[in-house]
């Protein structure tokens, strides 16, 4: 903590452009659902100028960074932001693996009538047998099957580990000051990437398609879209901090020592990783 | 900015619930539909916690922690004015679902489905906003555990950190670790209404249940992201006022930490009516009551810094040891809350609205004001009016005794919380409240106009300010300087507030 | 001292100091005292083993809180008082003692572990369903609870009595203190024997539900598609009104609970009436009616299960409940009409009447609805066009 004086930025005028984006994209979002008619463009609208102000605000803090105007200080800033930004993530997923597990361990044997659940399946839903999947006692959605574990979806972990170990690749070129390898080694990533959102795409028409599994297919379709969704949402917002920080590659803005862009996004991608093993073992296999 | 934000919060929340009382003033229905009250109720309470009492902590961080630990302003200061401007966009979205067609929500704060899944256009509107407030809550947590952790002045130990800016740091964790529970729940929420997914919908093998639990893992720790910085400021001002360091630094600490802990596991103390395994009330009981011990300690640690000390009782140190007070009678009958069998009786009914509100008003509010009181001189430069911050507060403790202490009997005697009406044995003591509920509100904007009469002027206050106050935020002129420490200042045992506690 | 200005006003202030604190302490004692015996009488002592033991356990724990209470703040005030600059007390300088510290956590420790044993024995007490006598399942509706006596066959509707009702509405200019047991009275009560053991089933058909009523001690929540299970054994005989306890909607402060306990002889007449009651109504959905009767039942039902959404003269509630007199509805198309009561509407507080209700009591409503009020359509609504059994 030897820092002598604290880097102080001007003002700027990102926060409310942005706040005014996300406030416009929110009205939107709800007219939306609400099958407003303005609801889609003023959704766009508010979304293009977010989509501005991450760029803009990004773009300053490039520049004083290109500038040196940080200090170690900073740094551990922006390193402490990006720590708990990827713990709030964390326990956003949290809520619904918790959604998960409760639904298997206390919501579907109760109505299937085990401990304190008896009376509940007699009188309710006289019949019901507890399994997983299942689309519930009233049987919403009609039928569907499920996506074996062991198809694509091993597969498209096995890419998404991979990339792991790419991305990892890309950071030894990075401490090296290798710029060609680690060029390339981040489009690799990315394009393994591109493939992982590929093939789960697949997945969502083949499910909707051939499967008749859709989110309103009781708690199953309900659990599994929402985790593979926010799941794959978050991949894509991955992605793309991948393909600016190749971007910045490219142009040689990282250097050994000083390279906290590229690391966060890459603690990003580890964590986008993580979590799809997760998934992978409670939503597919077991 | 934030606070000022909050205040104009606050005594919007404050007319709602005087919208409600005055409801509840004689049985019948006189003013409102039942449905419009029940709007009143969900927005009261959704306004005062998101809207009134959080802002404002967080306002309070932003203006001290920097100064406290002698930094120049806070860790990213550009993620702080956005996290502030999303405030009051969000709230707008949430106010004006009260002029939709289909009104407000009216499912209470709490918007259990499936009941919550019933209402109309609003419910996406609610949620959305809630996102947004979760988003800003969020950055600006990850802001102060950033200025706190890495801008420290040289010397500014963990361990000689004034204990406001310890609390913050906890709450801060809270915060990181639960709003996006909530925004989970929300979201499922909003799916099960408009994309057709059944986690809230037994027939679909889903458990209305389901949502209650995640939303009190969010809620318990909640309602501590609200009462922690209290802690915080009640513990700063006592030892100023005693003129003697405060008792059990550690102690204090640690306490502060084993309460946000236990926080995570007590969460279906809210629950214990929905029909939970044996063992499992058993668990959050004995979880709940553990909590005591903790508060306790801090409680005891208060009053042995006040013990043999020099006393005096300016307007923040009354409110303060208001606090301590009243705050502990909403403590007390939260322990009785965690009795299961009892809780039997007296869950959803007004014991509980007595409860939250000692905790919450007396606990949370009046924490509030005697910061504002305390530091008010070091922002403006000014003295408040010391005469009306006294008399302010004697009015507001008589009042609001008179508003939430009856509520109690009101509970034991069967009146369940969230009706509009009621049977007319209750008639005396709601009376009673709704009498206390206007002459406690009318006395807030007396607050407003001290702290307006304040920034507009007065008598020329010193850095110091408050003859036993400790801390590097004395230590710099009123008004203190819009980037207080250019170069930090050099923190040893003698400027660390409680600095006999190290030798 | 920067403050010395300050000092003599200070001075001046100590005496009133004095005088408020003495106020407030005594103040808070009185509050204390008055509350420990007020409360006392306050909450329902009950009318089973159960629900005393409530009570005692209510009292025990009012009573440790109370005194925990009365200490803290005497140690408190006595700081105030005699610590204070205004006497000239100097401050000490002491800022910890760990002996104090170990002391002051060891105590509540062991506070707290007097009040968990008496709880848990009551609790689990409580928790053991098994044994009952009787079944009777309990399901609530936006708003009003149906009772279905397992055993015996028989159900009915219990809704918000009709005087209550009126008396309720926005601006009706009837004074509540004149009418009996305002909000807690029902058209239908819940009868059950006394030294019984019953256990009650509890679930709900729309929003969550909480049924409550003090005097048996405990409230449990009525879930859709859930069942919970609770049990009771009055030991007197008496009539204990209770209230929904869990927000369910506009109307949650009106629906209430009344259960009249009689002896196991009167509950079992009571029981043969209904059943003869339930027999002659058999054949009715087969029969013919007539206008004038579907007209008289068609208001009695109307009133309790629609009016509280739609109100009683077909106004609604814009915007959250439609009115019925509208253009179109009750001179619509039947189809339409009827099938929205049966099934209800998706996503909105209208349910399905479906299984609520019986094929007479739909024919009669829809009757009703398309006559009563102003230029109806004039048509007969029979029994058998309702469940279908008029096509084959
Ligand atoms: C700032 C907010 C705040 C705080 C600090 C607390 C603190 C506590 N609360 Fe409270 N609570 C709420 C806000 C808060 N609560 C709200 C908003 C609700 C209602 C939500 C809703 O339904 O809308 C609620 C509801 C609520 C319930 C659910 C009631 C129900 O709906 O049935 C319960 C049950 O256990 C409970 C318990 C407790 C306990 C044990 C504490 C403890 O932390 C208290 C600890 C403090 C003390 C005990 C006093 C000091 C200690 C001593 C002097 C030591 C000696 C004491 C002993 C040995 C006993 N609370
Ligand atoms: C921090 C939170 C907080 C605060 C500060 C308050 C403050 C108050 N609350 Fe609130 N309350 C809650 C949180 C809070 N409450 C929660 C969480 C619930 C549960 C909701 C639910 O069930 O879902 C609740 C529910 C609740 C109920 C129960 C409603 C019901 O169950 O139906 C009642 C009833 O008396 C009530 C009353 C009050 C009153 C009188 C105040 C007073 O302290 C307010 C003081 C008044 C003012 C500050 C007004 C100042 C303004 C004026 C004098 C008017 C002039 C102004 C203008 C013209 C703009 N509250
Ligand atoms: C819990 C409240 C509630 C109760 C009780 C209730 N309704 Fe409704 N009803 C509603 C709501 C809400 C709607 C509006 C649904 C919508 O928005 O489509 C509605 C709509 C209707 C409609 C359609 C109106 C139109 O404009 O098309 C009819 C007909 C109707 N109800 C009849 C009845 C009858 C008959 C009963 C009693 C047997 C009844 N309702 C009981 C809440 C209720
Ligand atoms: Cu039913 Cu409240
Ligand atoms: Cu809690």
């Amino acid at each position: 903590m030897g820092q002598s004086s604290y880097f102080v930025p001007a003002t700027a005028k990102w926060p409310i452009v942005g706040t005014v984006g996300m406030f416009i994209m929110m009205i939107g979002a709800a007219n939306w659902l609400n099958a407003g008619p303005t609801g889609p463009w003023l959704f766009v609208v508010g979304a293009a100028i977010v989509i501005a102000m991450i760029f803009g605000w990004f773009a300053d803090v490039i520049r004083e960074s290109r500038a040196n105007l940080y200090n170690s200080a900073v740094d551990a800033s922006f390193r402490q932001g990006m720590i708990w930004f990827i713990f709030s993530e964390v326990m956003f997923f949290a809520a619904f693996f918790g959604a998960l597990f409760y639904a298997r361990i206390f919501a579907v044997p109760w109505l299937g009538g085990e401990g304190t659940g008896a009376m509940t399946n007699e009188l309710l839903w006289p019949g019901f047998e507890a399994a997983w999947p299942t689309h519930g006692p009233a049987e919403l959605g009609g039928d569907f099957q499920t996506i074996p574990g062991f198809g694509l979806p091993l597969i498209n972990t096995l890419i998404l580990l991979t990339s792991g170990v790419t991305l990892t690749i890309a950071h030894w070129a990075l401490k090296k000051e290798q710029r060609g390898p680690l060029v390339f080694w981040m489009i690799v990533t990315i394009l393994l990437a591109c493939l992982f959102l590929s093939i789960q795409s697949y997945e969502y028409v083949h499910a909707y398609r051939d499967l008749g599994l859709t989110l309103g297919s009781g708690i199953y379709g309900s659990t599994f879209f929402m985790l593979t969704g926010f799941h794959g949402l978050h991949v894509i917002i991955g992605t793309l901090m991948l393909i600016v920080i190749t971007i910045r590659c490219m142009m040689g803005h990282f250097s050994k020592k000083n390279h906290f862009g590229w690391e966060a996004a890459a603690w990003y991608w580890h964590f986008v990783d993580v979590v799809w093993l997760g998934l992978f073992i409670f939503v597919y296999v077991v | 900015m934030y606070l000022v934000f909050s205040l104009a919060m606050f005594l919007v929340g404050g007319a709602m619930a005087l919208v409600i009382r005055a409801e509840l003033f004689a049985p019948g229905l006189q003013l409102v539909n039942p449905e419009f009250f029940n709007q009143m109720t969900t927005m009261h309470a959704l306004v005062m916690i998101f809207g009134a009492v959080m802002p404002a902590f967080v306002g309070l961080a932003n203006w001290m922690v920097p100064m406290m630990i002698g930094a120049p302003d806070m860790a990213l200061p550009r993620m702080n004015n956005w996290s502030f401007w999303i405030l009051p966009f969000a709230f707008t979205l949430l106010l004006a679902t009260l002029f939709m067609p289909s009104g407000a929500p009216a499912s209470g704060w709490t918007l259990y489905p499936p009941l919550s899944l019933q209402g109309g256009n609003s419910l996406a509107f609610v949620i959305l906003a809630i996102h947004l407030m979760g988003i800003s809550s969020i950055m600006g947590a990850i802001n102060i555990i950033a200025t706190i952790l890495n801008m420290r002045a040289p010397g500014m130990t963990l361990l000689r950190m004034p204990l406001f800016v310890w609390t913050w740091l906890i709450t801060a964790f809270l915060l990181i670790a639960v709003m996006p529970v909530l925004a989970g729940a929300v979201t499922m929420l909003l799916t099960d209404r408009f994309f057709g997914t059944s986690f809230f919908n037994a027939a679909g093998g889903g458990d209305p249940v389901l949502y209650q639990h995640i939303f009190w893992f969010f809620g318990h720790p909640e309602v501590y992201i609200m009462i922690l910085p209290a802690f915080g400021i009640v513990s700063e001002i006592i030892p100023t006022f005693s003129r003697k360091p405060l008792f059990g630094y550690t102690s204090m600490v640690y306490a502060t930490a084993s309460i946000a802990f236990l926080s995570f596991i007590v969460w279906a103390h809210h629950m214990f009516t929905v029909g939970m395994p044996l063992g499992a009330m058993l668990f959050f009981m004995y979880a709940t009551m553990v909590i005591a011990v903790p508060t306790g300690i801090k409680i005891f640690n208060w009053i042995a810094t006040m013990w043999r000390g020099s006393m005096s009782f300016e307007t923040p140190m009354l409110f303060a040891l208001g606090f301590v007070v009243l705050f502990t009678i909403g403590g007390l009958s939260g322990v009785m809350l965690a009795i299961v069998p009892a809780n039997f009786q007296y869950h959803d009914t007004y014991f509980v609205v007595a409860h939250f509100h000692y905790v919450l008003v007396t606990g949370a509010v009046f924490a509030i004001m005697a910061g504002v009181y305390y530091w008010l001189p070091k922002w403006t430069g000014y003295m408040y009016d010391e005469k009306l911050g006294k008399f302010h507060f004697w009015w507001s403790t008589v009042w609001v005794n008179v508003l939430f202490f009856p509520q109690h009997y009101l509970g034991l005697a069967g009146m369940p919380r969230r009706i509009p009406d009621y049977a007319v044995q209750f008639t005396e003591f709601n009376m009673i409240s709704s009498v206390g509920g206007f002459m406690f509100g009318f006395g807030q904007l007396l607050f407003a106009y001290i702290i307006w009469k304040c920034v507009r002027g007065g008598e020329k206050a010193t850095a110091q300010v408050w003859d036993g106050a400790r801390g590097l935020e004395w230590t710099v002129p009123s008004p203190a300087p819009l980037h207080t420490f250019d170069t930090p200042p050099l923190v040893d045992d003698n400027v660390a507030v409680h600095r006999d506690q190290l030798t | 001292m920067e403050r010395n200005a300050n000092l003599t006003g200070e001075l001046k202030m100590k005496r009133t100091n004095e005088l408020i604190v003495a106020l407030a302490v005594m103040a808070v004692i009185i509050v204390i005292t008055w509350g420990v015996f007020a409360v006392g009488e306050n909450m329902p002592r009950g009318v089973t083993q159960y629900s005393q033991d409530v009570y005692q356990l209510h009292n025990i724990i009012l009573g440790i809180v109370s005194v925990i209470g009365i200490l803290v703040f005497t140690a408190m005030f006595t700081a105030i008082v005699l610590h204070r600059r205004s006497k000239g007390y100097q401050a000490a300088r002491f800022s910890h003692s760990t002996k104090a510290e170990i002391i002051w956590t060891a105590i509540p420790v062991l506070i707290l572990v007097v009040m968990a044993v008496p709880a848990t024995r009551v609790l689990v007490d409580m928790e053991n369903t098994g044994g009952a006598e009787m079944n009777i399942k309990i399901t609530g509706y936006q708003w009003l609870w149906k009772y279905e006596y397992i055993e015996d066959d028989v159900s009915f509707f219990s809704a918000l009595d009709r005087d209550s009702n009126r008396a309720r509405q926005l601006g009706s200019g009837i004074n509540p203190r004149d009418v009996e047991n305002y909000l807690l009275e029902v058209d239908n009560r819940l009868i059950v024997p006394t030294n019984t053991r019953i256990r009650f089933l509890l679930t709900a058909d729309d929003v969550i539900h909480s049924w409550w009523v003090p005097e048996l001690g405990w409230k449990r929540d009525a879930i859709p598609g859930m069942i919970n299970e609770a049990w009771t054994l009055i030991e007197e005989e008496g009539v204990f009104r209770g209230q929904c306890a869990e927000l369910c909607g506009a109307d949650h402060g009106f629906m209430p609970i009344v259960v009249e306990a009689v002896s196991p002889e009167a509950f079992r007449a009571w029981v043969s009436e209904q059943r003869q009651e339930l027999a002659d109504a058999a054949h009715d959905s087969a029969r013919l009616w007539t206008r004038e009767e579907l007209m008289d039942r068609g208001h009695n039902v109307y009133q309790a299960q629609c009016a509280s959404c739609h109100q009683g003269d077909g106004t609604g509630l814009e915007p959250a409940f439609p009115a019925l007199v509208r253009d179109g509805v009750p001179t619509g198309d039947l189809e339409t009409h009827m099938y929205t009561v049966l099934n209800g509407r998706e996503g909105t507080a209208m349910a399905g009447f479906r299984d609520r209700l019986r094929p007479e009591d739909i024919a009669a409503a829809l009757t009703y609805a398309r006559n009563a009020w102003s230029d109806g359509a004039g048509e007969v609504v029979q029994p058998s066009r309702v469940d279908g059994s008029d096509r084959g």
